[in-house]
C-alpha cells in the first residue's frame, strides 16, 4: 500500500525538497526556526539548512514581508510565513504596492519569486483575529497567484509549483486540514499552477469547491448520491491563474453550478467563480448558479455559535437540492 | 522659522562644518558632471511638466544632487540602492540612460520601463536600482532584502536605501533597522532630510532633537553630515559601505539638505520661509564643490564651463528625444502582469 502523509508534511517535504535542490530558497517567519513553527510546520528545517537559511524574524510583518521581496528581486526565492492569515493585513503595502507590481512596472524585467504562506480556518475557537482567509482580497490584486490546496499530496506538488513560479504566489492552509491524510505522490511530481483537477465524476451538478470545502462537497456529494443525483465536484486549486476552461466544461456536462468556499459570501471568491460561468456558459445552465460560503461575519469563539459560520455538508445538499 | 535643532549638525544655516577632505579614489569632475546632469535634467523635468508633458506627479531633487551623487558614487557596481518619490537624481547616479530615463518620465514607449511606470515608478534593475517608489519609505525594506540576498550569497554586494525625513515616522523603517542590526546587514539607510514632507515643517511632526538617534538606538553607526557638500556625503558613504563590505553590519547617514522645487513641479512654496530659502541656496551643491575644484586647482572655470555645456547639450538631447518618441503600444497594456 502506498504511504499517506498529513498536509502539514506535506508543504514541509516539498520544503526540504525544493531547498535541497536550489540554494536561493530561504525561509522566512516568526519562529520558523530552532522552534520548527508554531504549528510544527518546519520541523528539521533549521536543523537541515541553518540559521542563514530558515531566518526567524522579529514579529514585524511588513518589514520582513518587505525583505523578502527585496530578497526574491535581487536573485532569492524566500517562502515568507504569515503565523495566521490575519496577520497578513501587516504586509499589505508591501504585499500589493510592491510585490504584487514589480513584474508590470519594471515591464518584466524584475520578477519577485516568493511564497507568502499562511493559514487560515474557522473552527478551532480561535475567534476574531485568527481565523479570516483573505484569498479573495489577495486574488483582486493584479500581479499575485492564489493556491488554494485541499489536501495533503496537493499541498505537496503545489508548494513545489509555487516555489518555482517566478510570480508572487500566496499559499493558503486550512489548519483544519492539517493532520488529514492523503496518498503521498510521485516525488517528482510537479504540477504547473492554474490548473485544476475533477475530484469526483458526475452529471447532474457541478460543486466547485476549494481547500476544505472539497471534503464538505465530498460528504454532500455521498449524501445526495442516496438520493439518485450525482454531483461532480471540482477542485481549481488555484484562483489566479483560474482554470476556466476545466470549470466551464464541467458545466456545459451537468448544466448546474454551486460554488462554495469558507470565508464570507459577500463580494467573495463564490462571486467571481459564479458571475464567470454566468457569462459564459449561461446557454448550457438550467438554473442560475447558486453559492455558498461563510456567514458576513467575524469568526466567534462561541461553540455553539462558531459551527454556524461556514458551509456544512447539510447545506451544500440542500441548496443542491434547490436547483433540482 | 530657522534652522530646526533636528539639522543644525550640517548644512547650510548652521556653524559651518568643516570641509571634507577628498579620498584618493576620488573622481571629482565625475561627481561634478553628475551633479550638474541631475541639475539640468531636473530642470528640464520642471519645464516639461509645467508644459502638462509629464503624466501624473513629479517631484524633482534639484538642491539635493550632493546626497544623490556622493552617496552612489561611492558604491560599487552590483550594489543596490532604493529610491522614493524623489529619485531621478538616484537613477541617473545608478547609471540610467538619461534618454530612456526622460521618456519613462514621458511616459514614452522607449522608457526604463516601457513608459508605463513613469516618475515614482521606475524599476530599473540591470542596473541595481530597485525602483524609485510611490509608497513613503517603500523601498526601506526592498534594499534590506536585496542585503540579506547579497549576504546569503555572500557575493560581497551592498544595499542603499533612500529616504526623506517624512519616512522617519514610518514604521517599517524602524522595523528593517532593527533586523538590519540583528543580522548585521549590508545595508546603509540614508535620510534626505530636506526639512519638508510635503507641506509640513519636519520639525512639526518628528519628535526628539536628533534624526540620528533613530539609528543609535538600534546600536547603528550613525551620523550626520552636510548633504550640500558632496565629498561630505562620498566620505560617510565610503566608511558605512568598508563596515558593510567586512560584514559589521548597517549605518544610517542623515544628509541635511534641500529641495528648491518644493514638494512636486509647480509646488508654489509659500510655507517656506525667505531667509532660510536664501541661506540654503548660498550652500548650493553645485556652487560651493566648483568653487572647491577651482580653489584647489583641480579645474578651471573654463572647464567647468565646457562640462556644463556638454551636459546641457546631452539633456536637450534626451528631451528632444523623449518627447518625439512614440506613446506605448495598445497591446502592451496587458502585458506583464504575471509570467
Ligand atoms: C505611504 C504614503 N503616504 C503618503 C504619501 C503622499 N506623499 C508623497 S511624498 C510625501 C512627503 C514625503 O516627505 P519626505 O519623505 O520628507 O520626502 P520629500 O518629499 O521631502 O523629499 C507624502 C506625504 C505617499 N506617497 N505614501
Amino acid at each position: 500500500m502506498a504511504e499517506t502523509i498529513t498536509f502539514r508534511d506535506g508543504v514541509l517535504e516539498a520544503l526540504f525538497e525544493e531547498m535541497r535542490a536550489d540554494p536561493s530558497v530561504i525561509l522566512m517567519g516568526e519562529d520558523v526556526g530552532a522552534a520548527g513553527g508554531v504549528f510544527q510546520q518546519t520541523k528539521g528545517l533549521f536543523e537541515a539548512f541553518g540559521a542563514r537559511r530558515v531566518i526567524d524574524t522579529p514579529i514585524s510583518e511588513s518589514g520582513a514581508f518587505g525583505m523578502a521581496i527585496g530578497a526574491a528581486m535581487a536573485g532569492m526565492r524566500p517562502v515568507f510565513e504569515v503565523m495566521f492569515g490575519d496577520f497578513m493585513t501587516l504586509c499589505m503595502d508591501q504585499l500589493v504596492n510592491q510585490a504584487a507590481k514589480v513584474r508590470y512596472m519594471s515591464n518584466g524585467a524584475a520578477t519577485v519569486p516568493l511564497v507568502l504562506r499562511t493559514t487560515m480556518g474557522v473552527g478551532a475557537g480561535l475567534g476574531p483575529q485568527h481565523s479570516q482567509g483573505f484569498h479573495a482580497w489577495a486574488a483582486h490584486v493584479p500581479g499575485l497567484k492564489i493556491v488554494v490546496p485541499a489536501d495533503a499530496a496537493d499541498a505537496k506538488v503545489l508548494m513545489k509549483a509555487a516555489i518555482r513560479d517566478d510570480d508572487p504566489v500566496l499559499f493558503f492552509e486550512d489548519r483544519q486540514l492539517y493532520a488529514a491524510r492523503a496518498m503521498a505522490r510521485d516525488a517528482d511530481e510537479t504540477l504547473p499552477l492554474g490548473r485544476g483537477r475533477i475530484l469526483r465524476p458526475g452529471r447532474d451538478v457541478t460543486l466547485v469547491a476549494i481547500g476544505r470545502m472539497v471534503g464538505v462537497a465530498r460528504a454532500a456529494a455521498e449524501a445526495l448520491a442516496r438520493e439518485g443525483i450525482e454531483a461532480e465536484i471540482v477542485d481549481p486549486r488555484c484562483l489566479v491563474p483560474l482554470d476556466e476552461a476545466l470549470l466551464l466544461e464541467s458545466v456545459r456536462r451537468t448544466h448546474r453550478a454551486l460554488v462554495m468556499d469558507a470565508a464570507p459570501l459577500r463580494y467573495g471568491v463564490t462571486a467571481e467563480i459564479a458571475a464567470m460561468i454566468g457569462e459564459k456558459a449561461f446557454d448550457w445552465l438550467d438554473a442560475p448558479v447558486a453559492r455558498l460560503g461563510a456567514v458576513d461575519t467575524p469568526a466567534p469563539i462561541s461553540r455553539s455559535l462558531e459551527p454556524l459560520v461556514c458551509p456544512t455538508p447539510e447545506k451544500v445538499a440542500a441548496a443542491v437540492r434547490a436547483m433540482m | 522659522m530657522g534652522a530646526s535643532p533636528k539639522r543644525a549638525a550640517g548644512g547650510a544655516g548652521s556653524k559651518k562644518a568643516p570641509p571634507a577632505a577628498q579620498d584618493a579614489a576620488e573622481d571629482c569632475l565625475g561627481l561634478y558632471r553628475t551633479m550638474v546632469l541631475i541639475r539640468h535634467f531636473e530642470e528640464s523635468m520642471r519645464r516639461l511638466a509645467a508644459a502638462g508633458e509629464t503624466p501624473g506627479l513629479v517631484h524633482l531633487c534639484s538642491g539635493q544632487e550632493a546626497t544623490n551623487v556622493g552617496v552612489i558614487l561611492a558604491l560599487r557596481e552590483g550594489d543596490y540602492i532604493a529610491s522614493h518619490h524623489r529619485g531621478h537624481g538616484h537613477c541617473i547616479a545608478k547609471g540610467a540612460p538619461i534618454d530612456l530615463l526622460a521618456a519613462e518620465i514621458l511616459g514614452k514607449a522607449p522608457g526604463i520601463c516601457g513608459g508605463r511606470s513613469g516618475s515614482m515608478h521606475v524599476v530599473d534593475l540591470p542596473r541595481g536600482n530597485l525602483g524609485t517608489n510611490g509608497i513613503v519609505g517603500g523601498g526601506i525594506p526592498l534594499a534590506a532584502g536585496a542585503a540579506l540576498a547579497a549576504r546569503a550569497r555572500g557575493t560581497g554586494e551592498i544595499a542603499v536605501c533612500f529616504f526623506g525625513d517624512g519616512a522617519l515616522n514610518q514604521g517599517l523603517l524602524h522595523e528593517c533597522m532593527n533586523m538590519a542590526a540583528i543580522w548585521s546587514l549590508p545595508v546603509v539607510f540614508v535620510c534626505e532630510n530636506n526639512g519638508y514632507g510635503e507641506f509640513t515643517a519636519m520639525e512639526d511632526v518628528t519628535a526628539g532633537e536628533s534624526v540620528q538617534a533613530r539609528g543609535e538606538v538600534f546600536g547603528i553607526p550613525s551620523v550626520t553630515v552636510d548633504g550640500m557638500n558632496v565629498r561630505a556625503v562620498r566620505a560617510a558613504t565610503l566608511a558605512a559601505a568598508q563596515r558593510a563590505r567586512i560584514g559589521e553590519g548597517p549605518s544610517f547617514i542623515v544628509c541635511n539638505t534641500w529641495r528648491y522645487g518644493g514638494h512636486h513641479a509647480g509646488d508654489k512654496q509659500d510655507y517656506k520661509d525667505d531667509e532660510e530659502t536664501k541661506r540654503w541656496e548660498a550652500a548650493d551643491p553645485l556652487i560651493t564643490f566648483a568653487k572647491t575644484l577651482v580653489d584647489e586647482k583641480r579645474a578651471s572655470r573654463d572647464e567647468l564651463a565646457a562640462i556644463e555645456a556638454e551636459v546641457v547639450a546631452r539633456v536637450k538631447a534626451a528631451v528632444a528625444f523623449a518627447r518625439a518618441a512614440p506613446q506605448p503600444a495598445i497591446e502592451t497594456l496587458e502585458a506583464h502582469v504575471h509570467g
